[in-house]
Parts: C-alpha cells; structure tokens; sequence
C-alpha cells in the first residue's frame, strides 16, 4: 500500500515549468530518494506533497489524504525539513525543539532528540551561534519531534561534515527502522546508495528514472570494466569472442576489457582455460554517479 | 490556543533576551520626559499652551515615540525577517499556524506600548506633576485607536513587504513621517498651523490624545479617522499578507 502517490504532477511559477509531469508512489516502511540536478524540480515536488505548495495540475494523496484539504491531519502524521528555513537568532536549541513538541498530540521526548542528534552540548545555545552543520541537525530533528509516519527531508546532509553525514545516515536508518517512512531529497548519490530502497531521478520536470539504486545502475549504466596484467600474452579475440566482452584495450603491459553481464566470471574463466593468471586484477563497475550522469547529462552537484 | 500560548512564551522569552532594545522602546520617551523636566521654563504654565507647562503639552507627542517605534518599525521589521527566513513557512509545516506567530507579535507590541505609556505617564504625573489624563474614558479610546491605526499599517507594511529590507525602505520614512507629524521632532506649536492639522489625522493622532488628556473629550472625526486607518490598512494587510 503507497502511503504517497504523485500522479502526474504539474506545477508553474509564472511562465516556468518547475514540475512538468512527475508520478511515483512511495510505499510504507521505505526510505524513499529523490535526486537531480539543480533546478530540477525536486523541492517543488516535495513541497507539492508536503501541502506548502498547490499543484496546478495531477494528484497527491498522502496517506490517503488529500495534502491541501486535510491539512490539519497530514500536519499531526508528516515531518518536513525544508531546504532553506531557519529559526530566529536568539531562540535556543533545547526551546526550539520543546516549543515544537507542543505543537504534537504525541511527540518525541526533546531530550533524547537533542542526544541523538549530538546537540547535547549545544542544548541552550541560541541558533545564531550554531555552526551550519550543527543548524542542519536541528532542522532534522525539529521534522522528527512529531513522531511522524512520514518525513520528508529535503537536502538532509547538505553542509554537514562526512562523520556528521554518516551519523545522520545511521540516525536515519533507526528512524526507519521504527517504521518511518521517509521521503529524501539529495544531490548525494552515495548517500542515495547507502540509504535508498529505490530512487526517483528528476529532470526538468520529469521522472526519467525510478528504481533501486542498484537496479538504476544496472540498467542505465551497466558498462563494466576490468583490468588486469596477463601473465602470457593474450589473444584478442580470445575476449572478444565472448558475448560479454564489449571491447578489449591494452596500454602497456595492462589489459582493459569493458563489457557487461556476467563480465568477470566470463573472462576469468577463459584465462583459466588457457593458464593464464591474472595479475593485479581489478574490477571497476560503474556506480550510482555513472547512472545519474547517463540520466542527466550532468555530473552530480556536491 | 495551546500552540498561540506557547509561542507567546516563546517570543516574549526572545524579547526579554533583547534588552537594549526592550529598555529603548519601553523607556525611551520616558527619559525624554525626565530631560525636559529637568529644565526649569519647561515646568512653569505658559499662555502659549493654554496655560499648562511645556511638559504636559508635549507629553502626548511622546507616547507617539513608542506607538512608531514599536508599531511601524519593530512589528514589521520582525515579520518580514520571520519571513524572509522560513521561519513562518516552517510553522506552517506543523500543527501550529503562522497565523500564531503573528498573534503573538502583536500581543508583545501591544504589551510593549502599553507598558512604555503607563510609564510615562505615571513618572510625568509623580515627576513633573502632569495631572492624569483629565478626559479617561475618551483618552483610553483615542490610545486604542491610535494603537491599532498604527500597528495595522505596520502589518500593512509587513505584508507588501517581501524581504527585509523592503520593509525597513517602507518603514523608514513611515516613521519618520509619524514622529515629524505627530510633534516629536518639533514640538506641534512651532509647526506651521497646516502641517499641525495634518497631524490631527495621522496616526495615531496626537491632538485627540492632547485633548483627552487635558480634559476635552476628543473630536469624533478625530478618532473616525483613526478608526478608518485602522481597519482600512488591517483588511489590506489579511488581504495581502504572505506566509512564504
Ligand atoms: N518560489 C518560486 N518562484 C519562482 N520560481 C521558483 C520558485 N521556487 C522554485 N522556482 C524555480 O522552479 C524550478 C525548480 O525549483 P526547485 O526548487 O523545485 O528545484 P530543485 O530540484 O529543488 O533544485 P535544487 O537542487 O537546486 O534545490 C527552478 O528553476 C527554480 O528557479
Ligand atoms: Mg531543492
């Protein structure tokens, strides 16, 4: 049962088109990525589900509910961190997430929010001298200290250092892991990787790719490549006969072949054959970044 | 209710915390008034105002110090920065309405105008022996109108507003204009008859206070006007006001 669906949705600023047709469903439990280049719609689209926005044209149910008419209810059940808000200077980190809580008929404890997210230092620090990755954590847990079904989270580690962005992805996987749904908006793809069930990938507009990242690669990308340093010389042909080589390259004594499928049991296996060994072999396969790249004609923006 | 209560809190916890400016707003006219009630000529009853001292006549022009800082500088200036900031798209996003936030700015202005006249009136009255507003009933109606004339074109303001600064250009010589208008910079006897008219009917009207004051009952259109200002620019600031 999708506890989002998003059909065809449109959405204009103006003469812009910021959303042209985007549809996807996201079903309960899953940690849902939304990734593409800037500009390309990603926090029209959220804010469309969220209820910030009114669509001009298609359909948003959010747990059954409609995100403009029932808005009262959504607000009890869905988190929301937006990309860019922030909280009046003087206002501290303890205040900020007590007065939120009340805002909930069943919220979170602030306390132990503050801990996990590693604010305890900084519980009665005013938001102006929080360091940006530090505001960031804040804004995560203000989403959170509803207890809501769903989060929806946009931009989530932007401006967080790397062991900071690995501990939000682990705090991350415990919110779902207690059976939060979570929609995440990214231009981090190992981050899509590492935390994504499946993946929307935006362009202009348009969903041009919805799957696993593992799938998404797979399907958009599957170029593989391997390299090795034969210990006899090699025929050529002996790996361009196989069906899944695509091209064998040589510079100096090392051996590039690019394929796909089952590249590398396909190709150790003909050396064995022939008692060749392998030297220093290595096995690149392409990653999430090759597919969003293939996708959008951009290199991920981070 | 629940959430407009602890907002409230909240904000007046943020005021406190701001007490240059807090001690400014609520005590500013008040030290004017000690400085001019220092100087001896000031204190003896002059024909030029019917009689009274310098110190009650210009009284009244010193509540309007407050009425403008607060009302057409500091309301708008917070809501456009709440805005400009996501802090009011923020709350939309939970249980609680912006709308609630906004409430409970105008409840601190309101408390923060409130407590600044009480001030100056009750140190003028202990002070300098200015007598207590002579006509109460008509005094409370021509501050409260006053008030809100003043606090509705501040949200006015904060509306039409899209960023902070915008709102600072509009809210500059708005209040500049109140203050000039309302006899603070020169007092209203130096002003060229005309241009003391006009201040009969900008906000928030300085003469039908002086009037409640001194004991004449405040002219009706006086306070018509006021009314008018306040609901005209009340509705266009609901009309025109943007959460995001
Ligand atoms: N409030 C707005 N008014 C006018 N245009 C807007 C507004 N918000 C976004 N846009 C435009 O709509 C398009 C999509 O913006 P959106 O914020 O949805 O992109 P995004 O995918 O989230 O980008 P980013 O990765 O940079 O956050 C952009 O061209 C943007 O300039
Ligand atoms: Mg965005």
């Amino acid at each position: 049962m999708p506890v989002i669906e998003v059909t065809h949705l449109k959405k204009r600023y103006g003469d812009l088109v910021a959303v042209d047709d985007v549809s996807l469903s996201v079903e309960a439990g899953e940690i849902f990525g939304v990734l593409g280049p800037n500009g390309a719609g990603k926090t029209t689209t959220v804010e469309c589900v969220a209820g910030l926005r009114v669509p001009d044209g298609g359909g948003v149910s959010v747990l059954g509910l409609d995100p403009r008419r029932d808005a009262a209810q959504l607000r009890q059940r869905v988190g929301v961190q937006l990309q860019e808000s922030q909280l009046p200077d003087r206002l501290r980190v303890a205040e900020a997430l007590e007065l939120y809580a009340s805002f909930y008929r069943n919220p979170a404890d602030p306390a132990e929010l503050i801990d996990k997210l590693g604010l305890g230092e900084k519980r009665n620090t005013a938001y102006k001298k929080l360091s940006g990755g530090q505001k960031q954590r804040l804004s995560i847990a203000l989403a959170l200290v509803g207890n809501p079904e769903i989060a929806i989270l946009d931009e989530l580690t932007t401006g967080l250092d790397p062991q900071a962005r690995r501990d939000t992805w682990g705090l991350i996987e415990q919110v779902r892991d207690s059976g939060v749904t979570i929609v995440l908006v990214t231009h981090f793809m190992e981050e899509a990787e590492r935390l994504c069930d499946r993946v929307a990938v935006i362009d202009r507009g348009r969903v041009v790719a919805l799957d696993s990242p593992a799938g998404l690669v797979s399907t958009v990308a599957p170029e593989q490549r391997i390299r090795f340093r034969p210990s006899a010389p090699v025929d050529d042909r002996l790996l361009t006969d196989l069906p899944e080589v695509s091209a064998v390259q040589r510079t100096g004594s090392q051996v590039v072949v690019t394929g796909t499928g089952e590249l590398l049991h396909a190709v150790t296996s003909v050396l064995a054959r022939h008692q060749i060994v392998a030297a220093d072999l290595r096995l690149e396969q392409s990653t999430l970044d090759d597919a969003f790249v293939e996708l959008t004609g951009h290199r991920p923006a981070n | 209710m629940h959430a407009f209560r602890n907002i409230l809190r909240t904000e007046a916890r943020l005021y406190l915390r701001d007490l240059p400016t807090l001690l400014t707003t609520i005590g500013l006219p008040t030290v004017i008034l000690v400085v001019l009630g220092l100087i001896p000529s000031l204190r003896k009853p002059d024909p030029t105002f019917d009689g009274q001292t310098f110190v009650s006549y210009f009284a009244p022009s010193l509540l309007v110090v407050t009425l403008a800082m607060v009302g057409v500088n500091i309301l708008p200036a917070v809501l456009a920065t709440y805005r400009e900031r996501g802090v009011l798209r923020r709350l939309a996003t939970t249980p609680a309405h912006p709308a609630a936030l906004l409430a409970a700015q105008l409840v601190l202005a309101l408390a923060g105008i409130l407590a600044s006249a009480l001030l100056l009136i009750v140190v003028a009255r202990l002070a300098f022996g200015v007598p207590l507003p002579r006509h109460p009933l008509g005094f409370t109606l021509a501050f409260i109108l006053g008030t809100a004339a003043l606090l509705s074109l501040g949200l006015l303001v904060a509306a039409v507003a899209r960023t902070t600064k915008a709102a600072q250009a509009l809210a500059v010589p708005l209040f500049l204009v109140t203050m000039f208008f309302g006899g603070v910079y020169l007092p209203r006897f130096l002003l060229p008859d005309f241009v003391a008219r006009i201040g009969d009917y900008t906000p928030p009207g300085v003469q039908a206070l002086l009037d409640a004051w001194t004991g004449t009952p405040p002219q009706p259109l006086h306070l018509g006007i006021m009314a008018v200002i306040a609901v005209a620019a009340g509705a266009g600031a609901a009309k025109l006001f943007r959460w995001e």
